[in-house]
């Protein structure tokens, strides 16, 4: 591992043997070369014994498997599945079961955890003393046992399908999960959307048109009211003029269930709530040290500037202090992604319970099979590493 | 962390204000303070209140089974956790040889404690210890040395906090000088070692450690020669040392880029060797930096061991599913909860001590570094 | 430079050492077990009634004593056993690189199994199925009323399929909740999650303990898929196979010739030839699979009868108390047969 420090020698005439086994240039050569053997000769060796061991034990290889049919249920499937199709699809559907908690985890870990803490270095003492056993408490147990605790106590405190709570717009919830009517859209939906659209566009350029005044005059101009006007008056009269071509499937009592609607599984709203509740203690601790980071003259300028503490913490403190926090947060990122392999624990049909589990046990195909997986949690990884690199470039210090 | 570091926190200091005054100024301070108050308090009361109700009014304490926790309304079944306390412990380690693994710890603290405190001398000839001398005689006090008169003690025997000790601490002391190496491979200059170093580094931190478990126990056996097998902690070792190398690489890349330019030049200036520079001026400084990092990839680690179950090794949380699941005997609605809640305890009691060490050395090592 | 390269030498000397222990392991089972003077025995990780360490950390259960009575007819001892727990993913791969001798982990005897993979099943000590458990206040009388229903299922290489496979024959949409660990599958049917439970039907009756009142809930009579399960060997080794399933037979013979732990000692002035032929007081039955003559009678001595080892651990005497059903003797209605020792 030696790097070329020394100096360029000057030309030689005659360099003997010594010369060369001294030089670091070589030197660096011939051990990266003895590397690259190694490498080789324990890749070769690897790959021959287990082609041997598969022979040996009768396990197909090969990626074939996925064209077979699956055989199996799986409880929340976001794309259309049924038991004669592949594993292929049962894969997409695990995939797409892992994707929506770790995204929607994300966003809610960062808006708790951020919220824990700020809560921290609150003036009230208790709020502070609260918060910080929060953070000790759950930053010290593993994920595994959160997620039981969160499962099975939102399992108890809800009511059992026969008395299933009623809440607003026909929506129940029970241990089956939360219901709600499913919308069906009949045709002249484009319209519809095509107001949603215009009507975003139309809020987009309301903003940056107000930004410049601002950037210009300092005066910022109130968008709220038109906004919301464009964002649901538009579609809204769209919606009309393409006559209501929106119907609602209401779920409705079963033997067992509720029937028909949409519903969120008990599953999933447990296994974010813990992944949620376990990052965003690790979130808190990280933001914390960020906002402590902020120099406390930035405050009292911004104090002395007359702002008040809500726009010295938004403008001020934390814009500086994300500097110091996007970095560790990309980390959680990464780790509530990769906590989200604990589902099957709680019965969530994530990636790795569907094909490293189900798939897995009834292939028998492990090498294909995890290297999938771990291809699969590698990628996801490798984009939120880009794009948080992406983020942090952006909010990155501009030295003028 | 320090509360120090922060005003108007913890208690009152008494000579200034009167507990009224703090209580007013800290609780109290407006109407939206008032209102978080309030509703803190009815939260931790609340709180307090459910756990003191399970864990003791509605608790059952005695019992030689199940039957006693089966009753209406029963809160936690700690007779389950009384008669499995040693299984939890130690697993199925022969009651006989116990002794064994109970001075296997107190050498481990005896070496510890004086190399975790500051102030006490010879911290050399105590790091020598720890990492030559203790792995030695822990190796052979655990497993057995028969020419010793130790009889063997197969580590299929081994589990609960045992085992979940022996992997956290055995995955951290082997990923170390891998991941010194990781480390240091990924910022040399050599391209081929440089990239492997940085691929074998994101892969493994992007992926789950479920999956590198897996990977140890349901691939490694394929690709091995046949007929050679080894042993399933041993593959567990392996696994979370491999993933812990990894991480620890990224803790310690840290301490080397915190070491200014000048140190690096200077080595170079007096003739220094490549294995002399790091060995001697570069590495000495940058691990004292990255002493509380190791600590929480420690702590991370702790935690994670949980899933070595999934290759059939019992750890903590593995021996207690166990028990939940398969001893019929002590079948009963509230033998989960209690012991999980057991499990989270003893988890919690040592991650949280070991973070508190962390933050305690990070204040001193900060200090130290602005004198 | 020469210390690197002699350091690599030497690291490629090591491992190509390691990888040349592989291979020339043609020797029997029987004398590889005897000369390591162990048995190593792969069971379940943890299942009530079937392999379980007791509170004292002491391995016991039906497959257990598959293995305590094979250590049993080798040793004259039932201790000397290193049980290897493992996961349904990882049973056959440890089986096949011989980390284990002999699997004794209820394993369901398919035909998959037993010719492709290099396994060879030798006996089956417990006729098993599928059944459901429902709560008893929804007034469910058959599996083909669950139409809608949520059904929590434990994952696993056949429970999921057999689900699928019944309700999609029978045109009944259901919803599945699946697990990986038990007490989980339990805890969210306990909790109201499902409206029912599928399991093997052994299972399901011990789990009716876990749930507080028992009588609140019933087994439906519908089994949805034949399961029987028994010891498994590698392919290859014909007198090993044979140790494993003569030492299942003996037990169930044993229990037909009415000789227990109890009387065995009685029982060898027994007349009766059949008994003298178990007990090795007659014939050379010990020495064609390379045991002593008296295998059998140290194995019911040590272990017991099938029937003995039944009652204690899933039967009538242990917690379980699950009826013998199936697994009585053929005399008594069941289909526990074993042929003949002469």
């Amino acid at each position: 591992m030696k790097g070329p420090s020394k100096p360029p020698s000057p030309a030689k005439v005659s360099r003997s043997l010594s010369d060369y086994v001294y030089d670091p240039k070589t030197r660096g050569l011939v051990l990266q070369a003895l590397v690259a053997l190694l490498l080789v000769w324990f890749v070769g060796s690897i790959i021959e014994n287990t082609i041997r061991n598969l022979e040996a034990q009768g396990i197909a290889s090969g990626f074939d498997f996925l064209d077979n049919t699956a055989g199996f249920d799986i409880s929340q499937t976001l794309i259309a599945y049924t038991n004669t199709m592949t594993y292929a699809r049962a894969f997409l559907v695990g995939l797409l079961n892992t994707l929506l908690v770790a995204v929607v985890g994300i966003f809610l870990a960062t808006i708790v955890g951020f919220g824990i803490g700020i809560a921290r270095l609150s003036g009230n003492w208790l709020v502070a003393t609260l918060a910080s056993v929060y953070i000790e408490t759950l930053r010290n147990i593993p994920p595994l046992l959160m997620l039981f605790a969160v499962y099975f106590g939102v399992l108890k405190t809800l009511p059992s399908p026969r008395d299933s709570l009623e809440l607003p717009l026909s929506s129940y919830l029970n241990t089956r999960g939360l219901y709600f009517p499913a919308p069906i859209w009949g045709d002249g939906t484009w319209l519809f959307l095509l107001g949603l659209v215009a009507g975003l566009g139309g809020v987009v350029l309301l903003y940056f048109r107000a930004r410049r005044k601002f950037i210009l005059t300092g005066q910022a101009p109130s968008v709220a009211v038109p906004a919301a006007g464009l964002i649901i008056g538009l579609p809204l009269v769209a919606f009309v003029a393409a006559g209501s071509p929106l119907a609602f499937e209401y779920p409705v009592a079963g033997r067992f269930n509720l029937k028909g609607g949409l519903v969120v599984q008990p599953e999933f709203i447990a296994l974010l709530a813990g992944l949620t509740l376990y990052t965003a203690a690790f979130i808190a601790e990280i933001v914390r040290s960020g906002i402590l980071a902020v120099h406390k003259g930035q405050r009292e300028a911004a104090a002395a500037l007359g702002l008040h503490q809500g726009q010295i913490m938004r403008l001020v403190v934390i814009p500086q202090a994300l500097r110091v926090i996007i970095p560790p947060l990309t980390n959680q990122y990464l780790n509530l992604t990769k906590n989200s392999s604990l589902a099957v624990a709680i019965g969530y049909p994530d990636l790795v319970s569907v094909f490293a589990g189900t798939v897995l046990n009834q292939t028998n195909q492990a090498v294909e099979v995890i290297l999938i997986t771990m291809s699969v949690y590698l990628l996801l990884s490798l984009l939120t590493s880009l794009f948080m690199n992406w983020f942090n470039a952006r909010v990155a210090l501009v030295e003028r | 962390m320090a509360v120090n570091s922060e005003p108007r926190k913890g208690p009152p200091q008494r000579n200034s204000i009167g507990i009224a005054q703090w209580v007013q100024e800290n609780l109290f301070g407006s109407v939206g303070n008032s209102i978080l108050t309030l509703f803190g308090l009815s939260f931790s009361v609340w709180l307090v209140w459910s756990v003191v109700d399970w864990a003791i009014l509605r608790a059952v304490f005695t019992g030689s089974d199940g039957s006693a926790c089966r009753i209406e309304g029963a809160g936690a079944c700690w007779p389950f956790v009384v008669h499995k306390f040693q299984l939890f412990m130690y697993g199925r380690y022969p009651v006989e040889e116990i002794w064994r693994v109970n001075l296997t710890y107190v050498l481990a603290l005896a070496g510890l404690i004086p190399l975790m405190l500051p102030g006490i001398p010879g911290k050399l000839w105590l790091s020598i210890y720890m990492l030559v001398v203790f792995p030695v005689i822990a190796f052979f006090l655990l497993t057995g040395a028969e020419w010793f008169g130790l009889p063997n003690v197969e580590t299929e025997k081994w589990g609960g906090l045992l085992v979940t000790l022996v992997v956290a601490c055995v995955g951290i002391a082997a990923s170390f000088p891998l991941g010194i190496i990781l480390a240091l491979a990924r910022r040399s200059e050599l391209p081929l070692i440089k990239w492997l170093a940085i691929f074998f580094i994101e892969f493994v931190r992007g992926v789950p450690l479920v999956t590198v478990l897996f990977f140890a126990s349901v691939m490694l056996p394929l690709f091995l020669p046949e007929n050679v097998t080894f042993d399933k902690l041993l593959r567990a070792l392996i696994g979370v040392a491999l993933f812990s190398a990894a991480y620890l690489a990224e803790v310690v890349r840290g301490g080397l880029q915190a070491i200014p330019r000048g140190q690096f030049e200077a080595a170079d200036a007096l003739g220094l060797g490549y294995p002399q520079k790091m060995g001697f001026i570069v590495l000495p400084q940058a691990l004292k930096l990255v002493i509380p990092g190791i600590v929480n990839s420690f702590i991370a680690l702790f935690k994670d061991t949980s899933l070595v179950l999934i290759i059939g090794v019992f750890d903590l949380l593995g021996i207690v599913q166990q028990g939940i699941s398969s001893d019929a005997k002590w079948f009963s609605p509230q033998t989960a909860a209690t012991g999980y809640v057991f499990a989270a305890f003893v988890f919690w009691l040592f991650c949280f001590g070991m973070s508190r060490y962390s933050a305690w050395l990070e204040t001193r090592l900060d200090t130290g570094h602005k004198n | 430079m020469r210390y690197w390269v002699a350091g690599c030498l030497a690291l490629l000397t090591a491992m190509s050492q390691l990888a040349g222990q592989a291979g020339a392991q043609t020797t029997s089972t029987l004398d590889t077990v005897k000369a390591r003077g162990q048995l190593q025995c792969g069971v379940n990780t943890g299942l009530a009634g079937f392999s379980a360490p007791d509170d004292a950390g002491t391995w016991k259960g039906l497959d257990v004593d598959v293995c305590r009575a094979i250590s049993a007819a080798i040793f004259k001892d039932t201790s000397k056993i290193k049980f290897v727990p493992l996961t349904a993913k990882e049973r056959f791969t440890a089986l096949q690189s011989g980390e284990i001798d002999v699997l004794s982990r209820n394993t369901t005897w398919t035909m998959s199994r037993d010719t492709a993979a290099g396994l060879s099943f030798a006996g089956i000590n417990y006729y098993d199925g599928q059944g459901f458990m429902v709560k008893k206040s929804l007034d469910v009388v058959s599996a083909k009323e669950l139409s809608g229903a949520s059904i929590c299922v434990q994952t696993g290489t056949t429970t999921e399929l057999n689900l699928a496979d019944y309700f999609r024959s029978n045109k009944i949409e259901y919803d599945p909740v699946v697990f990986e660990k038990l007490p989980e599958v339990l805890a969210a049917y306990n909790a109201g999650r499902c409206d029912a439970f599928t399991t093997d039907v052994s299972q399901l009756y011990s789990i009716r303990l876990t749930l507080g009142n028992a009588a609140d809930h019933i087994v439906l009579p519908e089994i949805i898929s034949k399961e029987p399960l028994g010891p498994v060997v590698r392919q290859g080794d014909a007198q090993w196979g044979n140790i494993v399933r003569w030492t299942l037979n003996a037990m169930i013979n044993a229990e037909e010739l009415a000789v227990t732990q109890a009387n065995v000692d009685q029982m060898k002035n027994s007349k009766n030839p059949e008994i003298r032929r178990l007990l090795g007081l007659e014939g050379e039955y010990g020495k064609a699979v390379g045991l002593d003559a008296d295998w059998a009678y140290q194995i019911l001595k040590l272990v017991g009868n099938y029937g003995e080892s039944f009652d204690r651990n899933v039967g009538a005497g242990s917690p379980l108390g699950i009826a013998r059903g199936q697994n009585a003797l053929w005399k008594d209605g069941g289909l526990q047969y074993a042929p003949p020792i002469r």
